[in-house]
């Protein structure tokens, strides 16, 4: 375990008021999703998952034709797209668009496909200003702080915590208020809204057959994002994609009961394009930014390309008695929970925190809530058993290293590789040409034993090389 | 550019070749149940009110009228250019602006009016959800910058859910660059779990359900 890691999980733990705070807001999430899924709320709730199961599983396994298909449709509707494979290829589009347009202020909707690529620091680095409109993002902007949990991004602060941030940051008289806080972000984000020359806002959904993007919301600013700028950005993972616009029956009905409770979201945008002959609002462009960063690395093994079948609810985040304890800022990227210990070593790289397929207690609630039915606990055992390849390959890497550092200081040194190689002549099996297991004298360092444990070394000659250079 | 890496990169991951076709997907799912149409009006109206909207019944275009009236109160009002408002007679209502075509003057009455009034082309019992589909007729900022907005519906619009919805329209965007689905007043609960309403859209939500 990466001490960072660890330090961020005792840090957490020894926090009595974050605890209680990520204790309760979790709980209140879950119960709320319990009661709109009930059986007799929701009669065919498992069909329901079972169906939008397979339908993700099909539009992974043939997501090139569904992304073309969408593709199509889009342009077909006079909007545009772009593929780019990581943050770097992101911001540029954007900067480039934001150039010719002459466009300086950006409207964000909540996107943790953006938070993955770090878009608002490397448009602001370029001197774009970029704002996040979503209340819990809009304190974690000012706080300079990343989602501590997919659904509800502020979920570690209070509302004394927001009338410092406030206070400090917009220069305003300390309000604890949360209604007045509500109402303060609200009038200051609306004149942003009001002057932005460029929204940008993720997806949950890229209809392939509508070439639709489709936005869940309960506050009503992915709305002004994507309608009142002249320009609509979505920057949207390659994954997002399902085939019909009527599969939206499906998904819908379990997404917003996933994450908040809620039969539906107050807001559910379904669009497509930029607006149309005669319309008198809506953005005049419309480009669909489509995202790999990392993601088709998952698709080769059948097994864990299920990461990708996430519809980013945070069901298991509130079920998981791990993230409940450690919380989101614990996890060493923008995903937290148990899609985080599976998406983070998949797209970082086993490495990149070797602990976080073992931050689980395999005790299965994950699995048990997820709409899409990913089996999670699965995918964790598989990251395991990696990370212990990857920890014995990298242990061997080690060694080797070391052993060749040794080797480079001998041949640096060439009386005492002289005497390494003649007691190793000495030594020598006794069957002619025989290539040496053992290690000799002064080769008999630990590093290089290690080295040697896996290879033969070449039977030193009679007489050495460089004994008979010396002669000559 | 990197839309061939991406997609060479997708094929070889997934052992597909360019141009192949999608095999074996699932049928669509749409299970439309048996409702009375007179029980709809009624489940709309109940749900739209646990959802902290208002609900309100009119038996008539002039009643929805009166309604409407009541609402607003002679203060500043903006309506779309439905031909459902001006046929309920909503447009002529004293303080409410309607026929509107200039996007510049449309975004600042919106952004300063007390109400927002729309028609709306379908809405669903089971959620007390409204669709709007955006149109010349049906501007998106109308229902979404003032503090309130108020919805008038003729009652043979309401259907019973999401599955009937889809079923009607299979692919909205062939009828709209925009379709929203409004499901009570714009809420938020990111700081503590608090519920506050009003954040971005509008706090109240008015449904008329005429007929
Ligand atoms: S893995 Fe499943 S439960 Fe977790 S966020 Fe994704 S869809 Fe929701």
């Amino acid at each position: 375990m990466s001490t960072e890691f660890e330090r961020k999980i005792h840090e957490t733990l020894a926090d009595a008021k974050l605890q209680l705070a990520i204790y309760t807001a979790t709980g209140r999430l879950k119960a709320k999703r319990v009661e709109t899924v009930a059986p007799d709320v929701l009669l065919d709730y498992q069909e329901l998952r079972a169906q939008a199961h397979a339908i993700k599983k099909h539009a992974i396994e043939n997501l090139d034709h569904y992304l073309e298909e969408f593709e199509r449709n889009v342009e077909a509707h006079g909007g545009k797209v772009a593929y780019c494979k990581d943050g770097t290829e992101v911001a540029d589009f954007v900067l480039a668009l934001a150039k010719e347009r002459g466009a300086r202020l950006i409207v964000k909707s909540k996107s943790m496909t953006t938070e993955e690529v770090d878009l608002n620091e490397r448009l602001e680095h370029h001197g774009l200003e970029s704002v996040e409109t979503d209340l819990g993002e809009y304190i974690l902007q000012l706080a300079h702080e990343r989602p501590y949990h997919i659904v509800a991004p502020a979920l570690h602060m209070t509302r004394y915590d927001v009338a410092d941030l406030f206070a400090r940051r917009l220069h305003i008289a300390r309000e604890v208020v949360i209604e007045k806080q509500t109402a303060i972000a609200r009038s200051v984000l609306r004149q942003k809204f009001l002057a932005a020359d460029i929204g940008i806002s993720g997806a949950n959904f890229l209809v392939a057959d509508s070439g639709a993007v489709v936005i869940v919301e309960n506050e009503g600013n992915a709305r002004l994002t994507t309608s009142a700028p002249r320009i609509h950005i979505v920057i949207a993972g390659i994954e997002k994609v399902i085939p019909r616009a009527q599969d939206l029956a499906t998904f819908l009905k379990l997404l917003a009961r996933s994450a908040t409770g809620q039969p539906l979201s107050v807001y559910t945008s379904f669009l497509s394009g930029p607006r149309r002959t005669g319309e008198i609002d809506g953005p005049e462009e419309f480009h669909v930014v489509l995202l790999d960063n990392g993601r088709t690395r998952l698709l080769p093994d059948r097994g864990k390309r299920e990461s990708l079948y996430c519809i980013r609810c945070g069901a298991c985040l509130n079920a998981c008695p791990v993230y409940r304890k450690i919380g989101g800022h614990s996890f060493p990227w923008v995903y937290s929970g148990p899609i985080g210990a599976i998406l983070t070593p998949q797209f970082m790289g086993v490495a990149h925190e070797p602990a976080l397929p073992f931050a689980s207690s395999l005790c299965g609630a994950c699995a048990e809530v997820c709409p899409v039915k990913i089996d999670i606990p699965k995918i964790l055992l598989e990251l395991r058993s990696e990370v212990k390849k990857s920890e014995a390959r990298e242990k061997q890497h080690r060694l080797e290293k070391l052993a060749f550092r040794a080797f480079a200081w001998l041949m640096r040194h060439p009386r005492i590789y002289e005497l390494a190689g003649r007691a190793a002549a000495s030594m020598a099996p006794s069957e002619e040409g025989g290539w040496i297991r053992g290690v000799p004298g002064l080769m008999n360092i630990p590093p290089v034993r290690a080295w040697l444990s896996q290879r033969d070394l070449p039977p030193a000659p009679a007489k050495s090389f460089r004994e008979m250079w010396r002669r000559r | 550019m990197s839309r061939d890496h991406i997609l060479h990169r997708v094929r070889t991951a997934l052992g597909r070749s360019a141009g192949e076709e999608a095999r074996d997907l699932p049928p669509v799912r749409l299970r439309i149940p048996e409702s009375a149409v007179e029980s709809r009006a009624p489940q709309l109206l109940a749900r739209v009110e646990a959802l902290a909207g208002e609900g309100f019944r009119a038996a008539t275009g002039d009643d929805a009228r009166a309604c409407v009236a009541a609402a607003i109160e002679g203060k500043c009002a903006v309506a779309s250019n439905a031909p459902y408002l001006a046929h309920c007679g909503i447009t002529s209502l004293p303080g409410v602006r309607s026929g509107i075509t200039d996007p510049d003057e449309l975004r600042e009455l919106c952004a300063s009016a007390d109400f927002g009034i729309t028609s709306a082309d379908y809405a669903l019992a089971d959620t007390g959800t409204l669709v709007l589909l955006a149109s010349p007729q049906e501007a998106r900022l109308i229902s979404l910058l003032p503090p309130a907005h108020i919805a008038v519906i003729a009652c043979g619009r309401i259907l019973s859910g999401l599955d009937e919805l889809f079923s009607i329209l299979p692919d909205p965007a062939a009828a709209t660059s925009s379709m929203v689905l409004i499901t009570g007043p714009s809420r938020t609960a990111d700081i503590e779990q608090i519920l506050v309403r009003g954040v971005h859209g509008p706090g109240r939500v008015m449904v008329v359900v005429v007929g």
